[in-house]
């Protein structure tokens, strides 16, 4: 039964919960635009289903007026997954910290992205353990102190987005959670995406990370150190805009030239075309300071989705009498009578 | 098509038996597991009685010839009630040097040992181990032998067949069926038919086996057996009438949660990973699907649970399955599900422990970790199988449970009641109760901590549902709302109401039976799982003798009858038969500080009935 519901609004979703995030949290300003997407989507509430593991961010679905489920460290993909099997008619989002969904459950995530089972995968990226006081995280840059690695972490951190491509993502996009313009549309394409829609949002831990993402993310340095992508356009960036991007025959990879410089032209710059793994993978690993940080829909490209073809799969064998099927079935084969 | 060959009957002596044990022992590329199958539909077709144990090595294609690649598939049959795969066979069928060596140890003083005398040569023998060759030297004096060179008959037998050497060796296997069944005298129709049709594509192939199993029978009709060697006659059991099949454990247990999915009305998720011998409950299921049956192999243990927990929070029957080892990976999301109180089905299927053990071993040493096995006060039901069509009526009840209480029910098995089968009366799925779920749809004072007064039960709102949008999670929850709560009386409220929950299920099971001799006396053997078929034998045949005793078998491991405690306060003695260093004996002395004492054996393999004969003479004869 699909009644089209009145229109809702954020305050509908907004659940009676006081929200127990530090004050200054880029939680907070995540929660705002996933309430503010929420009415947007034309799904009845009732068929939203928020799942999480543990960590700050997997406090969310306790804000979210939809069902929800906060289940344990890590293993969201696989609770997501098994709710999809069991209705494949619900729209599931999943929230996860960096280190639930690409520490202790980086083997469920890597599988949700390969079986492409078609939930919104939200990695709330803060590159440190929040909940548990601050330790480092998969994603931490190497030589992070923190009180578990006081002379520095030794180990090199996980990009997020090319894991996220490696495990076969079929959707892959990069946002901020101070980027309120920014982080809904990329929300709304996440929803729109048929498949597992991988969502990394850079949020910044006002308590134990605290300005990690400045290079990138202050208003100061955003022009330079970020590229906004977009499908069909020129990769440009850059104060002036006259800063782009394209492949550099003599490497295989990305190079920045500007436009006007050294004859260069603008139709010398690479369109964004977010079907194309090869590029999505040049760009999701662009770090500053020699590249700018690749932001919006890097990759997009849909497959059949796990959950679809499984209950297909289940539905096309399903018989309407199931009682005389089951009789029937122990009956066959070799069978006597005493 | 090929048939089988009408021949000249010889009237062979027959010399009739109450029952028999047949072992069939070969190397792991020798059919064994094939051709006991289709010995045991034989007799089960002539109207025995029977139960089968495979054991087949952890090897899957193990080195040609050595000891460790040795399979074997043991029948036993009568014409009376038969509750075990049998302690000691009287016939024991060896393909090959190495299956020698590995079974004459357990043959019957006087036992008939079948060679195949043309895998005797020096290359086979030192592979074995042996250091002479066995069958020139008295090693087998004191069995009764049959010593054929079956290789070189099989390839006289197929020489016309058209099939190489290699192809035509491949049906020895069929012409010593052949050999069995004229020992036993079978019906060779039913294995034609079932090579015709396995063969339907390759009617060489089909034409060769049957002309192999032909021969062989053939060769009993007509060759002049040793002095000493007689067929027999097992006559038919007396079975109560109807409808049979054989099945193992493993398809009863799948046709058994089946059935709770249909009687419930609720679809079914299986989640499981692969593991030993676990894994060929996820093989059946997956065939399944016209029952609505989603099956879902996950990438690990841990997935596998959270995955049939999340179909259980969508309104599915959330089902994960494994062994011991497996389990321990579970016991995080199992105790989600406790908190989140949700139905959950872990069915484990036993084996050898600690750690990776013994695979293909049997043990049920997990009673612990299911009863205990987890962090804080955590209470599910448990639930143990005492056979292989016992495993149906079982995974019944865990659905039934699970749903009506909202709870995990673990579900015990193991390697032994899965793989072994027995026949069985086919049941009528619409002679079977229904056990109607109620979902709540009323938005009207709805919160998920909502809990029926009577079971205690939680209320099950599942998505989809308008205007019962609700959170669950692991942290502890408010016994009046549903939210998050740190209170302390709280806490204590809800940890008092979950063992509440589980306690008063005692209440909802049926009282503890006695399954033979009184319900009071000198002395009373306690056992559960698969050690019923031993303990029954064991108990049934002193009781012949004259001595009182009595066999209690319990299938509600947790919680436990309500007046189990009582039962067992009235007998003098009570012998705790175990395949693990006494785990149901701890739990009983501890929950009625009863005197019980412990039978354990934790050898890889069922107990013996005489081992058990032996404990109670021991304590009814002090």
């Amino acid at each position: 039964m699909n009644v089209v519901p009145e229109k809702l609004t954020a305050k509908d979703f907004t659940t009676d919960q006081e929200v127990r995030w530090c004050p200054g949290c880029g939680d907070y300003a995540i929660l705002k635009s996933v309430l503010g997407v929420l009415p947007e989507i034309n799904v009845p509430r009732e068929n939203i289903v928020f799942v999480s593991g543990i960590g700050c961010a997997a406090r969310f679905p306790y804000y979210v007026k939809t069902y929800g489920f906060h289940s344990i460290h890590g293993r969201a993909p696989a609770f997501a997954t098994g709710i999809k099997l069991a209705n494949p008619e619900l729209d599931v989002w999943v929230v996860a910290g960096d280190g639930d969904s690409l520490s202790i459950g980086g083997n469920h995530l890597l599988h949700l992205l390969r079986r492409n089972v078609d939930v919104q995968f939200l990695l709330f990226n803060n590159e440190i353990y929040g909940l548990t006081k601050g330790q480092n995280s998969p994603t931490s840059r190497k030589g992070t102190r923190t009180p578990s690695t006081p002379m520095g972490s030794l180990a090199s951190p996980v990009s997020a987005c090319v894991f996220a491509l490696g495990a076969g993502a079929r959707f892959v996009a990069r946002t901020v959670d101070t980027m309120q313009k920014h982080l809904p549309p990329v929300l709304m394409r996440a929803h729109d995406h048929t498949g597992t829609s991988f969502v990394e949002i850079i949020q910044n831990c006002i308590v134990y990370n605290d300005g990690v993402f400045d290079y990138f993310t202050d208003k100061s340095a955003a022009a330079e150190n970020q590229i906004h992508v977009e499908h069909g356009a020129p990769l440009l960036f850059g104060s002036d805009g006259n800063k782009g991007l394209r492949v550099d025959p003599t490497t295989l990879d990305l190079e920045v030239i500007v436009v006007g410089e050294n004859g260069v032209i603008e139709n010398d710059v690479l369109i964004h075309n977010e079907t194309n793994r090869t590029l999505a993978g040049l760009l999701s690993r662009m770090e500053p300071p020699d590249f700018p940080k690749a932001m919006g829909v890097i990759y997009c490209d849909p497959a059949p989705t796990y959950d679809t073809e499984l209950h297909a799969r289940v539905s096309a064998a399903r018989v309407d009498d199931m009682e005389a099927t089951f009789n029937d079935r122990l009956r066959k084969g070799h069978t006597w009578t005493v | 098509m090929s048939t089988a060959l009408e021949l000249e009957r010889v009237d062979t002596p027959r010399e009739e038996r109450e029952s028999v044990v047949v072992r069939f022992a070969g190397d792991s590329g020798d059919g064994m597991q094939l051709t006991g199958g289709q010995f045991t539909l034989a007799t089960a077709l002539a109207g025995n009685d029977l139960a089968t144990f495979p054991d087949f090595p952890a090897e899957i294609r193990a080195p040609i010839g050595t000891t460790y690649g040795v399979s074997a598939f043991q029948i036993n049959f009568g014409g009376r009630t038969i509750k075990t795969a049998g302690d000691a066979p009287d016939v024991l069928v060896a393909m090959n040097p190495a299956a020698l060596k590995v079974n004459i140890g357990d043959l019957r003083e006087g036992g008939l040992v079948v060679v195949d005398s043309g895998t005797f040569n020096e290359r086979n023998l030192i592979k074995a181990g042996f250091a002479g060759n066995p069958l020139e030297d008295s090693s087998l004096d004191p069995f009764r032998k049959i010593e054929i060179d079956i290789s070189k008959l099989t390839l006289q037998a197929l020489k016309e067949s058209g099939l190489n050497k290699k192809e035509s060796l491949r049906c020895k296997n069929l012409w010593t069926l052949g050999l069995v069944y004229w020992l036993f005298g079978r019906d060779r129709q039913a294995t034609v038919d079932w090579l015709n049709e396995k063969f339907a594509k390759r009617q060489d192939l089909a034409d060769a086996n049957i002309a192999a199993l032909n021969a062989g029978h053939a060769f009993g009709e007509t060759a002049e057996m040793p002095d000493g060697i007689t067929a027999y006659i097992v006559p038919p059991a007396d079975i109560a009438p109807g409808h049979y099949r054989n099945i193992t454990g493993f398809e009863a247990m799948a046709w058994g949660l089946a059935a709770g999915s249909i009687l419930s009305k609720r679809p079914l998720m299986f989640a499981s990973y692969p593991i030993t011998p676990a894994s060929t409950l996820l093989h059946v299921l997956a065939t399944m699907k016209e029952f609505g049956i989603t099956t879902f192999q996950a990438e690990d243990e841990i997935a596998a649970v959270c995955a049939a927990i999340g179909a259980s929070f969508a309104g599915s029957i959330g089902i994960t399955s494994s062994s011991g080892p497996g389990v321990a990976l579970k016991g995080e999301g199992i105790g989600l599900a406790i908190t989140t109180e949700l139905p959950l089905i872990i069915v484990n299927s036993q084996r050898a422990g600690p750690s990776t053990g013994m695979p293909t071993k049997t043990e049920q040493s997990d009673l612990y970790q299911s009863v205990y096995g987890r962090n804080a006060d955590a209470p599910l039901v448990v639930l143990s199988s005492r056979s292989p069509s016992d495993c149906f009526e079982v995974a019944i009840e865990a659905v039934r449970l699970a749903l009506k209480y909202m709870t995990p029910v673990i579900l015990l098995t193991d390697g032994y009641i899965a793989n072994a089968a027995e026949p069985w009366q086919i049941p009528d799925i619409d002679t079977l109760a229904p056990m109607p779920v109620e979902l709540r749809t009323d938005p009207e004072g709805f919160h998920p901590s909502l809990r029926d007064a009577e079971t205690l039960a939680r209320t099950w709102a599942i998505p989809g549902t308008p205007g019962l949008e609700h959170r669950i999670g692991g942290i502890e929850k408010d016994y009046n709302s549903g939210h998050i709560s740190y209170d302390p009386e709280n806490h204590q409220l809800m940890t008092d109401t979950r063992a509440g929950k589980i306690n008063g299920i005692a209440n909802d099971i049926p009282a503890q039976s006695v399954e033979a001799g009184p319900d009071e006396g000198p002395l009373a053997v306690v056992g559960w799982g698969s050690t019923y078929g031993p303990i029954s034998r064991a108990v049934n045949n002193l009781r012949d003798e004259g001595i009182n005793v009595s066999h209690i078998h319990i299938r509600h491991i947790w919680p436990l009858p309500s007046n189990l405690g009582d039962l067992l306060g009235r007998f003098d003695k009570v012998l705790v038969p175990e395949m693990n260093n006494g785990q149901l004996l701890t739990v009983l002395r501890s929950e009625y500080l009863v005197p019980a004492e412990g039978l354990n054996k934790v050898s890889g393999q069922p107990f013996k009935i005489g081992e058990i004969e032996q404990a109670i003479r021991e304590r009814v004869e002090n």
